[in-house]
């Protein structure tokens, strides 16, 4: 079928005019978190007080009818306060809703227009009530340009995709531009590779474009493997079309007819929505044969990810595709000269191809208002750690650690997540390839070339912010143990390096370390780095080479005296028995498997620090906790 | 009689996939869910039936973290070790499920098949941290006593079910 501008304006109209009879509409959060906090359960319980109280739920727009439209949206990025809930024309924010609480939001938001008080939003400073989302400091210090459409429509609807203006942008691709013009545009516009390497998109297209082969790819990396990232997750699962239409615009630029959507299979939902989203593109005419009527064809299919890290380097997901091991192979041939099945293909993550639409209807300059000048636009962060407000955040490039961390986040938190004003110490950016800063660099503007230069990276866009009482030592560790069991095995240096790094690493947590230890680990390091075929290798040893930068005394304490300044090395810690609390019942020298406790029955017990193996079996015994770590 | 309706389950699996090597992964996706582990002679027949070497496809099933040639028990719980719930104290958590079902070291499988116990990188439900998953239903904003709780509230259920298998 063909869909010319006829065609897309019918369907928004079309849209658009069944929702007009609909008196208000209720937005019901249905990313991961907000799911996992039971919003469906919400949805439903929507849906049947509504009929209830005899109001007509319309759960799908299929004619022009009254009533109240329910919808379920993509994540709106506040996890920790869902499920969240939205009631438009309003926008009344409800947060934490519980299936008990609707019936009472139909009663007097959806009949009466009054607002439930106890389930709006409070600001934790300042116990400022909060009506709608854009009075919350989440929200209002954002600038969300990608994530605008994530949690304000049904991502599971293309109609309404299309109705916000989807599809025509890919529609003015093919049949206004060529692909020369495409990547002009795309490259004027300075848009980087999101996926961490911040390479231009717009020369990476234009390679591929100057191939001559027949056959060419395009391939959407959704292979977010990075722990604690969860930005493209948001975006697959809360605008799915949006990747889709870029993905299009894509395969026009460099005249290919063929893509894959490679995504993690732990993100079930955005699977789901992904397939969906295809098989209505199909169903419309937005996917498969002379697309919007020109001679062009555009065929996509969905792959699912097994569960390899190193698939989200762009020659091992191709190799995964292919049927094979996930393993890279060396650059050059980039894959944009030869990739895919020896074929040109170009690789964009999930989040740079979900710009490119936006790009297209904006112009290049309108698109570089935002961010910096090497580094244009909005980037999405997954903000999570010890901060009051976690979730998924979009800023303009050239933003301060200190805007999103004393902004958007509210400020840190302690282990037991109360408010602290001075608990910061570091945060790690770009996970395991990537490095941590610290309290020099909260005033640094982020984006690509200013990381590089205090040796972290953008990455993908994770934010693990850590409050003090984090040892960065036992964080290198847990980067080490990642990339270590990440590794593919294919580099020698990668494989068996990052097992002896870690191996060092655990030397030191657990008090076997010398000062040699610390230059063995750095000389390692190095050799890791330059004898690594791929990213994984090249970057795995950041995280450790940046704690060692910024946090030296902390390593120091640990090999010099064995000590943890943090007291989270279980190994280093130094158990005494509080002589106050002791009521010499004997429990714990007869449980301690080494015999390190003595003293006699009734008396206060004592133990040797030298004998003492550190397993906690005396503190776990002791029913009057007298004995505590230093 | 047993083996031969497995492979023709299988068969079913392959022809869908067009008997395409390239394939391969979803293949061994779709065995998996059908089996819930992916049993040594299936891999050699798939091998066989895409006209690959069995080695291949031995380093396909072993390469990738969510295939397993070994059974699993009936409830999976995958601890969540992402990044964030890390911090947030994972590692307790997983030792707190290791310590409730009684595991010893280099287990991860209850004797009686009922849990399987391993960890996870990233599940992306980081704003909940920390978070883990039971066969497909996900758990957030986790305390060791909450999830043995979990496991105790599985264990009631299965009793239940077993006892009414036996009343009925």
């Amino acid at each position: 079928m063909n869909l010319m501008l006829t065609g897309l304006n019918k369907i928004s109209q079309d849209f658009l005019g069944r929702s007009t009879a609909a008196t208000r509409r209720i937005l019901v959060c249905a990313g991961t978190g907000c799911l996992v906090n039971g919003s469906l359960k919400v949805y439903e319980g929507f849906v049947q007080a509504l009929k209830n109280s005899g109001i007509n739920a319309i759960v799908e727009l299929k004619k022009e009818e009254e009533g109240v439209f329910v919808s379920r949206t993509g994540c709106q990025g506040f996890c920790q306060i869902g499920p969240l809930v939205t009631i438009l024309p309003e926008g009344i924010f409800y947060t934490k809703v519980k299936p008990a609480d609707v019936a009472e939001i139909v009663e007097t938001t959806v009949k009466k227009g009054d607002v439930v008080e106890r389930l709006l939003y409070v600001e934790p400073d300042t116990q400022r009530v909060c009506r709608t989302k854009d009075e919350i400091p989440f929200y209002q210090k954002q600038h969300r340009f990608v994530l605008s459409n994530c949690g304000a429509i049904d991502p599971e609807d293309v109609n309404e995709y299309i109705a916000s203006g989807g599809y025509k942008q890919a529609m003015k691709a093919y049949l206004e531009m060529n692909p020369e013009e495409i990547c002009e545009l795309i490259f004027a516009s300075g848009l980087r590779g999101r996926g961490g390497g911040g390479f231009p998109t717009g020369r990476k297209w234009d390679v591929a474009r100057r191939e001559t082969n027949v056959k060419k790819y395009v391939i959407c990396n959704g292979d977010e493997g990075d722990p604690g990232a969860f930005m493209d997750m948001g975006i697959m699962e809360g605008n799915p079309h949006s990747v889709i239409e870029g993905m299009t615009i894509a395969a026009r630029a460099i005249e290919a007819d063929e893509g894959f959507i490679y995504v993690r299979a732990e993100y079930p939902l955005a699977v789901k929505r992904l397939r969906k989203a295809i098989d209505d593109a199909y169903r419309v005419g937005l996917l498969g044969k002379n697309l919007f009527g020109s001679e062009y064809s555009f065929n996509l299919t969905i792959m699912e990810g097994a569960g390899a890290f190193v698939c989200g380097e762009e020659t091992a997901l191709i190799a995964s595709i292919e049927g094979k091991r996930g393993m890279p192979s060396p650059k050059p041939p980039f894959p944009s000269i030869s990739g895919l099945w020896g074929k040109p293909t170009i690789i964009n993550n999930v989040e740079t191809l979900s710009q490119v639409p936006l790009i297209l209807a904006i112009g290049a300059d309108g698109y570089r208002k935002r961010g910096t000048k090497d580094s244009p636009g909005t980037k999405t962060f997954a903000l999570t750690g010890h901060v009051a407000n976690s979730g998924l955040i979009e800023m303009p490039f050239g933003a301060t650690l200190r805007e999103i961390i004393y902004g958007v986040a509210g400020g840190m938190t302690s282990d037991t997540g109360k408010a602290v004003s001075d608990g910061f110490k570091a945060v790690q950016i770009g996970g395991p390839s990537g490095g941590c800063l610290t309290r020099d660099h909260l005033d640094l503007p982020i984006d690509f070339d200013s990381l590089k230069t205090v040796g972290a990276m953008v990455g993908s866009g994770g934010l693990v912010v850590m409050n003090k009482n984090t040892c960065m030592v036992s964080v290198a560790r847990f980067f080490m143990q990642f990339t270590q069991h990440e590794s593919c095995g294919k580099c020698v240096l990668c494989r068996e390096g990052t097992k002896q790094m870690l191996a060092l690493l655990d030397d030191i947590i657990e008090g076997r370390a010398t000062m040699e230890t610390l230059d063995l680990l750095e000389d390692l390091a190095a050799a890791v780095q330059k004898g690594s075929l791929c990213g994984l290798g090249k970057t795995a040893p950041n995280p450790v080479l940046s704690t060692m930068k910024h946090f030296r005394d902390e390593y120091l304490a640990h090999v010099r005296d064995k000590r943890c300044p943090t007291g989270k090395c279980k190994a280093l810690v130094r158990l005494t028995i509080d002589e106050d609390l002791c009521k010499g019942c004997t429990l714990c020298a007869v449980k301690c498997p080494v015999g390190a406790i003595t003293g006699e029955k009734g008396k206060p017990h004592h133990i040797d620090d030298k004998v003492c193996r550190k397993c906690y079996i005396c503190v776990e015994a002791c029913k009057f906790k007298a004995i505590k770590g230093d | 009689m047993e083996t031969i309706r497995k492979f023709e389950r299988v068969c079913e699996i392959i022809d869908h996939n067009q008997r395409n090597a390239a394939r391969l992964i979803p293949i061994l996706q779709a065995v998996q869910a059908e089996y819930r582990y992916l049993p040594e002679e299936i891999l050699t027949f798939v091998a066989t039936s895409l006209g690959i070497s069995p080695a291949r496809v031995f380093g396909v099933a072993t390469f990738y973290s969510l295939f397993t040639l070994k059974p699993k028990g009936k409830y999976l719980i995958r601890v969540c070790n992402g990044t964030a719930c890390h911090v947030k104290g994972s590692m307790g958590l997983y030792g707190a499920i290791v310590k409730k079902l009684g595991l010893r070291e280099g287990e991860d499988s209850t004797p009686d098949m009922l849990f399987t116990v391993e960890t996870v990188n990233c599940l992306g439900a980081c704003g909940l941290s920390p978070a883990m998953v039971v066969n497909d239903e996900v758990y957030g904003q986790l305390t060791p006593q909450r999830v043995s709780d979990i496991v105790d509230e599985i264990v009631l259920k299965e009793a239940q079910n077993e006892s009414d298998a036996h009343g009925a």
